[in-house]
């Protein structure tokens, strides 16, 4: 039975990739090939949704537009239902495909990409995590293979707590916040930067967990009704993030003290929400809505040409749909930067990619050329830091749309940085890693 | 005709009490077992390593271990997973705290702290039995994941809570390629395998199995309820707790609590329903189908649909996935209760009479 069934298995996969490999195979143009773990369906299909949406969507616009210098962009995608043993799998599955040219990948799960820190390194695929995922990869002496680009859970935790200082007058001496987070990897890893701010700025922290998936909180927000804190600074993702707006209408907290982490900041999250969302506030690494002339000519060239990949086109423009546009900007950007040092017109491989990626600078007059003015902020790289920028907006929900209330703000780096180093540090000793030395690197 | 046994005759004790009394079985094992140690690590892929066999080879340990408690000592249990989890962090803590720990003890040392746990949590069978014992170990499955995220000294402070393991190395030679990676994974599953087959035959299994049909008659007839069912917990767990380090160790690489929730416990459940309750090679063919059927219709279904120019997409695909896989195992118990395991056994005794049945 089981022999029977390994060889059926062998024999339609065998199949499916004579199948698969006969198709590019009538294209002669270089590609360059994106292996894409989604996840359209599961706890958090419908953000998965709108994020990859927009990052196909933009793969398809830059190849309407002549691709990279000629270059094409090609992708698969495979499900993982946001499960890190499917997430693995697909990865599996996806890589050999990838091995000659691969676009960086990007799991969007922290435990996916946590999974996948060592197997890529050793497969030789440059691993993006754009705002989430292993933050101690910021450190790219330990990390050449992996991307925290953007920037960092714990450099937006500072952030937020600088925005809330600037709101009270320069100083949170003696208030009181509470992080109340999604009881996993996620949120825990803002964590140490909450702790380090709260010892500098001597305000009260405290921390409430969520367990997943957050959809109860009666206990939670009772706990914080008692302690009335000033602030609640919340990093939740899914059906949790709806729940504590409820939840915090419920029992009075006004929603213009909760500031949300830019997972917590989405259409997905406020509009289920309804009434309660009002004044909400939440970070954020892009901007939302159509302004941006990117967007707006997404809208016009790839849905045009009916060529889109959202189903539900009310998501175009939403803080999620643009983070896939973001997210996908980088990884052409950095397939761009690759070009113009290993030859413009061709496929660049993993290894050239992962310098790209290591040498990005993304300009504010760059960005402009894209039309992508204001949707992310400037991002350069180098092998000492992964993250590149490390600013965040902070966003509030007006009723019916997201309006930036500030410009970009920057974290605490002198703080938060060595917070990466020891971690990584750490990492390297327990894995036997011998760091880069990244003063040598070119 | 292939299963008949005409004149394979036991004329000593140590013949009638072998593994495979049979001697097609056991050309059959040797066959398969030559199969998976020499043919498919020099054909195999890394996709076939990485992604189908080694979860495919941890999780039938991890079966096996709730087969030994549910299917042959009748203790119902839904803390397979949380037993898996206190294996994984057991063992990178040996790894990690212990210097110079070879990697094969601290799979074993892991075992044994599962073990432990195991035991804890069995004691409330001595007093209740079936589904209210089944709720009793819920409490393992959410204790301990609270427990290891609750105190970041069992994941060595790790700022995420998320645990990355060390390499395997043995001897000098480090496990790093797939390869590898699944000869070791399969010689640690082989073994435990020949060693639960080969407790199940004993004293220990028939006591097992008398406590399980009827623990009443088992305590009149003489067997210590108390041992027995501790014993059972015990070992189970040892197995779940080797399981759960294989899959940080060998499989995963890192892994967090919540990696270990009740779906994986339920998953583990299935699979012995669905392979065989109360059967070893059940263990292994429940692992394969709840693995196998959703990776295999998941590379299927999109090339049908292109085939036939359906215009489904990757989220569509994956709900036909979910509705397939769950008619499938509908299915199969509908044509056998007793699982996989159960079709095979009756499928050998129909090729005993072949061609001429009753």
């Amino acid at each position: 039975m089981i022999k029977r069934f390994k060889q059926l298995t062998l024999a339609t996969s065998v199949a499916v990739a004579c199948f698969a490999a006969a198709v590019p195979a009538a294209q002669a143009a270089e590609e360059q090939f994106f292996p894409i773990l989604s996840y359209r369906v599961g706890p958090y299909g419908a953000n998965g949704a709108s994020l990859f949406g927009g990052f196909i969507d933009y793969l398809n616009y830059v190849n309407m537009k002549g691709g990279v210098n000629g270059v094409m962009m090609t992708w698969e995608e495979c499900e993982t239902e946001y499960n890190n043993a499917k997430g693995v799998e697909c990865y599996e599955r996806l890589k050999s495909k990838a091995a000659k040219a691969p676009g960086p990948l990007h799991p969007l799960s922290t435990g996916i990409s946590y999974a996948l820190v060592d197997k890529t390194a050793a497969d030789k695929l440059p691993l993006v995590m754009m705002g989430y995922g292993l933050t101690a990869a910021v450190d790219g002496s330990v990390f050449p293979w992996a991307f925290p680009l953007v920037t960092t859970y714990q450099m937006q935790a500072s952030a937020i707590i600088k925005f809330l200082k600037d709101k009270n007058g320069g100083s949170l001496a003696g208030k009181k916040i509470v992080y109340l987070y999604h009881d996993s990897a996620y949120g825990k890893e803002p964590i140490v930067a909450l702790e380090a701010e709260s010892k500098l700025g001597k305000f009260e922290l405290i921390e409430i967990p969520v367990p997943h998936p957050g959809n109860e909180q009666g206990a939670q927000w009772q706990r914080i009704r008692q302690e009335k804190p000033d602030y609640v600074i919340m990093w939740g993702w899914g059906v949790m993030n709806m729940t504590a707006i409820k939840t915090a209408q419920k029992m009075g907290f006004p929603r213009e003290k909760m500031i949300g982490s830019w997972w917590a900041g989405s259409e997905e999250d406020t509009v289920p929400a309804g009434d309660a969302a009002k004044g909400y506030m939440s970070a954020t690494m892009n901007v939302a809505g159509k302004n941006v002339p990117l967007i707006a000519d997404i809208e016009k060239t790839v849905y045009g040409a009916g060529k889109g990949n959202l189903k539900d086109t009310s998501k175009l423009g939403s803080v999620l749909y643009n983070r896939g546009v973001a997210t996908a900007i980088v990884s052409v950007e950095a397939i761009r930067t690759a070009q113009a040092k290993f030859g413009k017109g061709k496929a660049m491989t993993g290894e050239q990619v992962r310098w790209g990626l290591e040498n990005l600078n993304l300009t504010e007059a760059r960005l402009k050329e894209l039309g992508a003015t204001g949707l992310l902020p400037e991002v350069k790289t180098s092998c000492s830091n992964h993250e590149g920028s490390g600013k965040v907006k902070m966003q509030q929900w007006d009723g019916t749309k997201w309006v930036a209330l500030t410009d970009w703000i920057e974290g605490n780096k002198a703080l938060i940085h060595p917070l990466f180093q020891a971690e990584a540090a750490k990492y390297a000793k327990e894995k036997g890693i011998t760091p880069r030395d990244c003063s040598k690197e070119k | 005709m292939i299963y008949r046994e005409t004149g394979q005759f036991k004329t000593s004790y140590a013949a009638d009490q072998q593994i495979f009394p049979i001697r097609q079985d056991r050309i059959g094992i040797g066959i398969l077992l030559a199969l998976a140690f020499v043919v498919v690590p020099l054909t195999a892929g890394n996709y076939w390593f990485n992604a189908i066999l080694i979860p495919f080879l941890i999780f039938s340990l991890a079966a096996l271990g709730l087969n030994i408690l549910t299917g042959y000592a009748g203790q119902l249990s839904l803390g397979s997973a949380a037993f898996m989890a206190v294996g994984a962090y057991a063992a990178y803590n040996f790894q990690v705290r212990i210097e110079g720990m070879p990697v094969l003890l601290s799979f074993i040392l892991a075992g044994l702290t599962a073990a432990g746990v195991g035991i804890l949590f069995g004691l409330p069978s001595l007093r209740i039995k079936g589904f209210y014992l089944a709720v009793a170990t819920l409490a393992a499955q959410f204790f301990i994941v609270w427990c290891l995220t609750k105190f970041p000294y069992l994941s060595n402070n790790s700022a995420s809570g998320v645990i990355s393991v060390p390499n395997v190395e043995i001897l000098g030679f480090t496990f790093d390629t797939p390869q590898s990676r699944y000869l070791l994974v399969l010689t640690i599953v082989a073994l435990l395998a020949l060693a639960a087959k080969n407790m199940v035959r004993s004293t220990t299994g028939r006591a097992w199995m008398a406590v399980r049909d009827m623990d009443v008659a088992a305590e009149v007839i003489g067997i210590r309820l108390m041992r027995t069912k501790l014993l059972a917990f015990a070992v189970s767990s040892f197995y779940c707790g080797v399981a759960g380090a294989l899959y940080a160790f060998c499989y995963l690489g890192s892994v967090e609590p919540d990696g270990f929730s009740l779906d994986l416990s339920f998953k583990i459940l299935f699979m012995i329903i669905v392979g065989g309750v109360g059967s070893i090679l059940g263990s292994f063919l429940g692992a394969a189908f709840i693995l196998l059927v959703p990776i295999f219709l998941d590379i299927v279904l999109p090339w049908l649909s292109a085939l036939l120019h359906l215009p489904f997409d990757g989220a569509t695909v994956s709900h036909i996935q979910l509705m397939v896989f769950g008619a499938l195992i509908m299915f199969f118990l509908i044509v056998e209760p007793h699982g996989l395991a159960r079709l095979w056994q009756i499928g050998k005794e129909k090729l005993r009479l072949w061609p001429f049945p009753h």
